[in-house]
C-alpha cells in the first residue's frame, strides 16, 4: 500500500504495527520459556518469565494511547481504520496471552516432587503447537496475509484436540497416584491456559483477516468440535 | 521550537540589502505623497483663484433713490393699467436721473456731465421697481425708496478693483480762498507734504507722456481735483459739494495712478460716487440677482437663472433618454445576450462611443436633430438629446460594471428556487446593482452638465434673456453661459464668470454628493 | 434541532407530495455525459438516488461531482457551452427533455450552495420569495404559515421568529445556510441538492446543518456534495466516489468508509492520493 500524503500518519501507523510485533515477540518468548522452565524445572527461568509480564502490559497501554491519539487526530478510514482497530484488539489479545503464559510460569514454580516427567512432557507437547500457532499468526500479521491468518484460524481444532488428549492423559496420571492431585490440578490449568492461548491466536487471526480483507472470518463456516 | 526567536544578526550583505530595500520603500512613499500634494495644490490654486474672483461678485453696490412716484411721469395713462406701468422704464428712469441731478446740480452744466451722471444707473435697472409698482398701484403718488444697482465700473471702483489709487490723509487745511477762475486755493502748514511725497512715488509707475497723476481731495460729501500742489498750499478745482467743507478739515487725498483717459470712469464720477457713499445711499448687498436674473448686456444686471433652468431642462431630457436606454442595454448585454462575435463587436463599439470627443456628438446632433428631424435650434430638447447620446455609453459601462459586481451566488440562489431568468434579473440582480447603476448614471449626467462643445454646435450659445418655459424654448446652459461671459470685454464680467463657475461647481458637487449618499445608503454587502 | 418543540401540527405532511416507497429510487440517472465545450467533464455515469435517504458524492476537486449534482436540477443550463447527454428520470420522466421547463424542475429539486447566499432581503422575504413566484400561497396568512413551517423544518424558527424583518444577511453563517435550506424547502421540493453546504461554516454550525440534514432525510431525497469525507460518513446512507469524471464506486456509506472495493476509493478516503 502506498504511503499517505501526510507522511507522519504513515509513520505513526508503522510505529503502532512495530509495537504490536514487539509485543508479539515478547509474548512468544514467554510461552516458549514458560514451557522450557516447566520441562527442565528451571525455577529461575520461570521467575524471569513472570517478571516479563509487566513489560507486555506497559507496551499494551502504550499501544492503546497511540491508538486513541490516531483516532482522535487522523480520523482513520478504510484500511487504516481496520488496521488500527485490529491493532487495539490484537494488543489486548496478546496481553491476555502474556497473562496466561505468566500463569503457566507461576504454576511451574508451585509444582512439587510428585510430578513425573510424563506429565511435564504432556504439557510441553501441547505447548509446541500453541507456540507455532502464535508464531504463525504473528507472521500473518507481519506479512498482512489473509491466507496465513485463515490457516491459523482453521488449525485451532488441532489445539483443541491436543487439549482433550492432554486432559485425558492427566486424568489417568491422577487416578494412578492421588498424591499427584495438587500438581495435576496445576498442570490441568496449564493445559487449559495453553488451550486459551490457542483461542486468543484464533482471535488474532480473525483480526488480521479483518484488517486485510475487511470481512469477518468468524462469519465463515468453521467445523468446530467443542467437546468439553 | 517556537521560542527560538530569530534574532537580528544578519550578515553585512544582508544588512546592506535590507537598508536599500527600506530606502526604496521610503522613496516610494515620498513620491506618492508628492503626487498627492501636487494634485491638491493644483486644486487649491484653482479654487482659490476662482473663489476669490467669485467672492467679489457675490456682493454688489446698490444706490438708494428717494423718489416720489409722480403719476404724471410713471403712469400717464392712469394707475389702473399695470402693464403700461411695468413697461414704463423711461418714466422710472427719469425719476432716478432727476433724483441724481437734484443731488448733484453741478452736472446740469454740460451734456458730458449729464451723460456721466446718468451712467450711474442703466435704464433696465429700474425694471424690477416698475414691476413692483405695477403690482402695487396704490404706491403711485407716494414717496418710495427706489434701489438700483450701481454701474459695474463704479461698483468695481468701490470694491477697490477698478482704479489704482493711493489714499493719503492730509494735514489740516486752515483756509480756503476762492480765486477768480473758479478754483480754490487751500492752504495749511505742511498740509500737503504727504501728498507731494506720495506723488513722487506714484509718478514712477506712470507713463512719461501722461503728465501728473490726478489727485482728488475729499472732505465729507465734497470732492475736488488738485491742479497745483505745494507742501503748504494747493489749488483745487471743485468737482462736487461746497468748498467750505475743506476749511478746518483734514481731507483725504486720492492719488489716482491711471490717467482719466485710460479709465472707464471719470474724476467727476468718482467724486459723485464718493459723495453718494458719504450720504449713506450706497449699500453693498449680496448679489442674489446672479440667481434670479437672466442674462443681460449690463454686468450689474446679469444673472444665470435662464442658464440654470436651461441646464435643468437639458439634464431632464438627458436623464429621460440616456438612463432607460443605457440601463436596459446594460441589463440585456450583461444578463441575457449570448457571448458571441456580435455582442463582442457591440461591446467594443460602446466603449469606442464613450471615447468619442464630445464635439462630434454636437455635429451629429446638429445634422440629425436640427437639419434632418427639423427640431428647434437652441432648445434644451435638442441639447438634452445630444448630451444623451454622449452619456448613454457611460451609463452602459457603469451599469455593466455594477451588474458584474453582483455576486453569481445571488443569481444561482434565485434560479435554484425556480425563478426564471427575468425574475432573477429584475427581482434580485438589478436591485442590488441599482446604487452602482445610479452612481454611474449620475456621474455621466454630471459630465454632461459641464459639457459645452456639443451645445455650441446646436446653437445653445445664443443670448437668451428670458427663462425658458419648456424644453422647446430657446435656452442656454451654465457652461455655455460661462463661455459667453468669459468672452465679454468689460472687466466686471471677470468676477461674474467666476461666480457662475462656482455655481456650476456647486451643482456638480450636489450631484456627486448624491452619488456618495446613494452609495452609503443603499450599497449592500453580501 | 428543536423538532421536539414543534407543535404536532407543524410536523404534518401537508407540504410534502406523495412519495414513493422508502428507499425506492427517486432519481435514476442513465449514461450521463457532460461536456464543457470540447472537454468532457462526466463520463457515462449511471446511478440512482433513493428517496428518503442522503446520498453523498465525494471525490477530489475537479472530479465532476458538483457538475453531476448540477445536472439534477439543470443548473448546468445556465452555463454557456455546457452540454448534458443521457437520461435523468424522475417519476419516469426524463428531465433533460426539451419540453421540461427547468424553472418548474427547480421548484421540485431544491438546491443549497457552498457559500450561504441569502437574498439581501428580510428573513421573511427570503423564504416567501419562492412560494410567491410559484403562486403556492393563497394570501398573506397562507404565506406566513409556509414561512413558519419552512423555518421550523430548518430548525431556525426559534432563533429568528422575533426578527423576521431583519435582513437575511444579518444572520451568522450557519444560520444563513439554514435560511437557504428553509428557502429551498419552502417551494415544496422532492429532492434537495446540497453543494458543499458546510465548507464555509465552523464546526458547530456544521454540526447543526448535519443534524438538520439527518432530520430532513425522513421527507426528502437528499444529495450532498462534500469535500469532507468525515461529513459524508456522518450524514449519508449511500456514498458515491467520483474521480476524473467517472463514478468509481457507489455503495453503502459504511462499506465505502470501512471497506471500499476499489483501490482508488481506498486511496482517496485514507488520504493516499498522489
Amino acid at each position: 500500500m502506498s504511503d499517505h500524503i501526510v507522511s507522519a500518519y504513515s509513520e505513526e501507523l508503522e510505529r503502532l504495527s512495530a509495537e504490536i510485533m514487539k509485543m508479539g515477540g515478547i509474548v512468544e518468548t514467554m510461552i516458549a520459556d514458560a514451557s522450557r522452565a516447566l520441562g527442565s524445572n528451571d525455577l529461575d527461568l520461570a521467575k524471569e518469565v513472570v517478571a516479563r509480564d509487566p513489560l507486555v502490559d506497559a507496551i499494551e497501554s502504550d499501544a492503546e494511547r497511540q491508538i486513541v491519539s490516531l483516532i482522535a487526530r487522523r480520523q482513520p478510514m478504510g484500511h487504516d481504520l481496520r488496521m488500527i482497530l485490529s491493532a487495539m484488539k490484537i494488543s489486548s489479545e496478546l496481553e491476555r496471552i502474556g497473562d496466561l503464559s505468566k500463569n503457566i510460569a507461576k504454576r511451574a514454580q508451585r509444582l512439587d516432587e510428585n510430578v513425573n516427567d510424563e506429565m511435564r512432557n504432556a504439557i510441553m507437547r501441547m505447548a509446541q503447537p500453541v507456540s507455532r500457532q502464535l508464531n504463525n499468526v504473528l507472521n500473518a500479521y507481519a506479512s498482512a496475509s489473509p491466507d496465513k491468518a485463515k490457516a491459523v484460524w482453521e488449525s485451532d481444532d488441532d489445539i483443541d484436540n491436543h487439549y482433550n488428549s492432554v486432559f485425558r492423559e492427566m486424568l489417568t496420571y491422577l487416578v494412578e497416584d492421588p498424591r499427584r492431585i495438587t500438581a495435576g490440578a496445576h498442570m490441568l490449568f496449564m493445559a487449559k491456559n495453553l488451550e486459551r492461548i490457542g483461542d486468543h491466536c484464533t482471535n488474532i487471526a480473525e483480526f488480521v483477516y479483518y484488517q486485510v480483507v475487511g470481512d469477518y472470518l468468524s462469519e465463515l463456516e468453521r467445523p468446530k468440535q467443542d467437546q468439553v | 521550537m517556537t521560542d527560538t526567536v530569530r534574532t537580528s544578526a544578519p550578515s553585512a550583505a544582508a544588512a546592506k540589502h535590507l537598508k536599500r530595500r527600506r530606502a526604496r520603500d521610503g522613496r516610494f512613499r515620498y513620491y506618492g505623497l508628492t503626487a498627492i500634494f501636487v494634485a491638491l495644490g493644483a486644486l487649491a490654486v484653482l479654487v482659490l483663484t476662482i473663489g476669490s474672483q467669485a467672492f467679489s461678485a457675490a456682493t454688489y453696490h446698490v444706490v438708494k433713490y428717494d423718489v416720489t412716484l409722480d403719476p404724471a411721469v410713471i403712469a400717464p395713462e392712469g394707475a389702473n393699467r399695470p402693464a403700461d406701468i411695468s413697461r414704463n422704464v423711461e418714466g422710472f428712469y427719469g425719476l432716478v436721473r432727476d433724483n441724481l441731478l437734484t443731488t448733484f446740480p453741478e452736472a446740469e452744466a454740460d451734456r458730458l456731465s449729464r451723460r456721466e451722471l446718468s451712467d450711474f444707473v442703466t435704464r433696465l435697472a429700474v425694471l424690477p421697481t416698475a414691476r413692483m409698482v405695477a403690482n402695487n398701484p396704490e404706491l403711485v403718488g407716494n414717496a418710495i425708496t427706489l434701489t438700483a444697482p450701481l454701474n459695474d465700473d463704479l461698483d468695481l471702483y468701490l470694491k477697490g478693483n477698478g482704479v489704482r489709487e493711493r489714499k493719503i490723509k492730509t494735514g489740516t487745511v486752515s483756509s480756503v480762498q476762492g480765486e477768480e477762475d473758479g478754483t480754490f486755493r487751500l492752504s495749511g502748514t505742511e498740509a500737503f507734504e504727504a501728498v507731494v511725497a506720495g506723488l513722487a512715488v506714484a509718478g514712477v509707475d506712470r507713463a512719461e507722456d501722461a503728465g501728473q497723476p490726478d489727485v482728488l481731495l475729499t472732505a465729507g460729501v465734497s470732492t475736488g481735483r488738485l491742479t497745483e500742489i505745494g507742501a503748504g498750499s494747493a489749488r483745487m478745482e471743485l468737482l462736487t459739494g461746497r468748498a467750505q467743507d475743506f476749511a478746518q478739515a483734514r481731507p483725504t487725498a486720492r492719488i489716482i495712478v491711471s490717467a482719466e483717459s485710460e479709465r472707464t470712469i471719470s474724476d467727476r464720477q468718482i467724486a459723485w460716487v464718493l459723495a453718494l457713499k458719504e450720504m449713506g445711499r450706497v449699500d453693498r448687498v449680496p448679489r442674489w440677482t446672479l440667481l434670479t436674473n437672466s442674462d443681460s448686456t449690463y454686468p450689474e444686471l446679469a444673472g444665470g437663472l435662464a442658464a440654470i433652468v436651461g441646464s435643468l431642462l437639458t439634464m431632464l431630457i438627458t436623464a429621460l433618454v440616456a438612463m432607460p436606454i443605457g440601463i436596459l442595454a446594460a441589463v440585456y448585454l450583461e444578463e441575457f445576450a449570448p457571448r458571441n462575435r456580435l455582442t463582442e463587436f457591440i461591446e467594443v463599439n460602446i466603449n469606442n462611443l464613450a471615447a468619442v470627443p464630445s464635439i462630434v456628438f454636437g455635429l451629429l446632433g446638429a445634422a440629425l436633430y436640427i437639419n434632418f428631424l427639423g427640431m428647434p435650434r437652441s432648445a434644451p430638447l435638442v441639447g438634452g438629446l445630444v448630451l444623451a447620446l454622449m452619456t448613454f455609453p457611460v451609463v452602459i459601462i457603469a451599469s455593466r460594471a455594477a451588474l458584474k459586481a453582483v455576486p453569481p451566488s445571488v443569481r444561482s440562489g434565485a434560479l435554484a428556487v425556480g425563478a426564471s431568468q427575468m425574475q432573477t434579473v429584475f427581482h434580485h440582480v438589478v436591485p442590488l446593482a441599482a446604487p452602482g447603476i445610479l452612481t454611474g448614471a449620475i456621474l455621466g449626467m454630471a459630465r454632461a452638465l459641464g459639457e459645452t462643445a456639443p451645445l455650441l454646435l446646436i446653437g445653445m450659445v445664443a443670448f437668451v434673456g428670458d427663462v425658458p418655459r419648456s424644453p422647446t424654448d430657446e435656452s442656454t446652459v451654465m457652461p455655455v453661459l460661462i463661455f459667453s461671459w468669459s468672452n465679454n470685454a468689460e472687466r466686471a464680467w471677470e468676477p461674474l464668470t467666476s461666480a457662475m463657475i462656482i455655481i456650476l461647481l456647486a451643482f456638480l458637487l450636489v450631484m456627486n454628493g448624491l452619488v456618495v449618499f446613494l452609495r452609503r445608503k443603499y450599497e449592500r454587502r453580501w | 434541532m428543536d423538532t421536539t418543540q414543534g407543535t404536532p401540527a407543524m410536523m404534518d405532511d401537508t407540504l410534502t407530495l406523495p412519495r414513493t416507497a422508502d428507499g425506492a429510487p427517486r432519481i435514476d440517472c442513465r449514461n450521463i455525459k457532460v461536456f464543457y465545450g470540447e472537454a468532457q467533464a462526466i463520463h457515462d455515469v449511471s446511478m440512482s438516488f433513493p428517496d428518503r435517504a442522503v446520498t453523498a458524492l465525494i471525490g477530489p476537486s475537479g472530479c465532476g461531482k458538483s457538475t453531476f449534482l448540477r445536472c439534477l436540477n439543470r443548473m448546468n443550463d445556465t452555463i454557456e457551452n455546457c452540454r448534458v447527454e443521457g437520461e435523468i428520470l424522475m417519476d419516469g420522466e426524463n428531465i433533460n427533455d426539451e419540453d421540461v421547463d427547468p424553472v418548474l424542475l427547480r421548484s421540485r429539486v431544491g438546491m443549497v450552495f457552498q457559500k450561504p447566499n441569502p437574498f439581501p432581503k428580510s428573513i421573511y422575504d427570503n423564504i416567501a420569495y419562492g412560494p410567491r413566484i410559484h403562486g403556492l400561497a393563497n394570501g398573506r396568512e397562507d404565506l406566513d404559515a409556509i414561512v413558519e413551517k419552512s423555518l421550523r423544518r430548518a430548525g431556525l424558527w426559534e432563533e429568528v421568529k422575533d426578527r423576521l424583518t431583519a435582513p437575511g444577511t444579518s444572520l451568522s453563517g450557519g444560520q444563513q445556510q439554514r435560511l437557504c435550506i428553509a428557502r429551498a424547502i419552502a417551494v415544496q421540493p422532492e429532492v434537495i441538492l446540497m453543494d458543499e453546504p458546510c465548507s464555509a461554516l465552523d464546526p458547530i454550525a456544521t454540526a447543526r446543518i448535519e443534524e438538520l440534514i439527518d432530520d430532513l432525510r425522513s421527507r426528502y431525497c437528499i444529495v450532498i456534495v462534500t469535500h469532507s469525507m468525515q461529513q459524508a460518513a456522518r450524514v449519508s446512507q449511500r456514498t458515491a466516489f467520483f474521480h476524473l469524471g467517472n463514478l468509481i464506486e457507489l455503495g453503502d456509506t459504511n462499506q465505502i468508509f470501512t471497506n471500499p472495493r476499489e483501490k482508488r476509493t481506498e486511496d482517496y478516503i485514507t488520504g493516499r492520493f498522489g
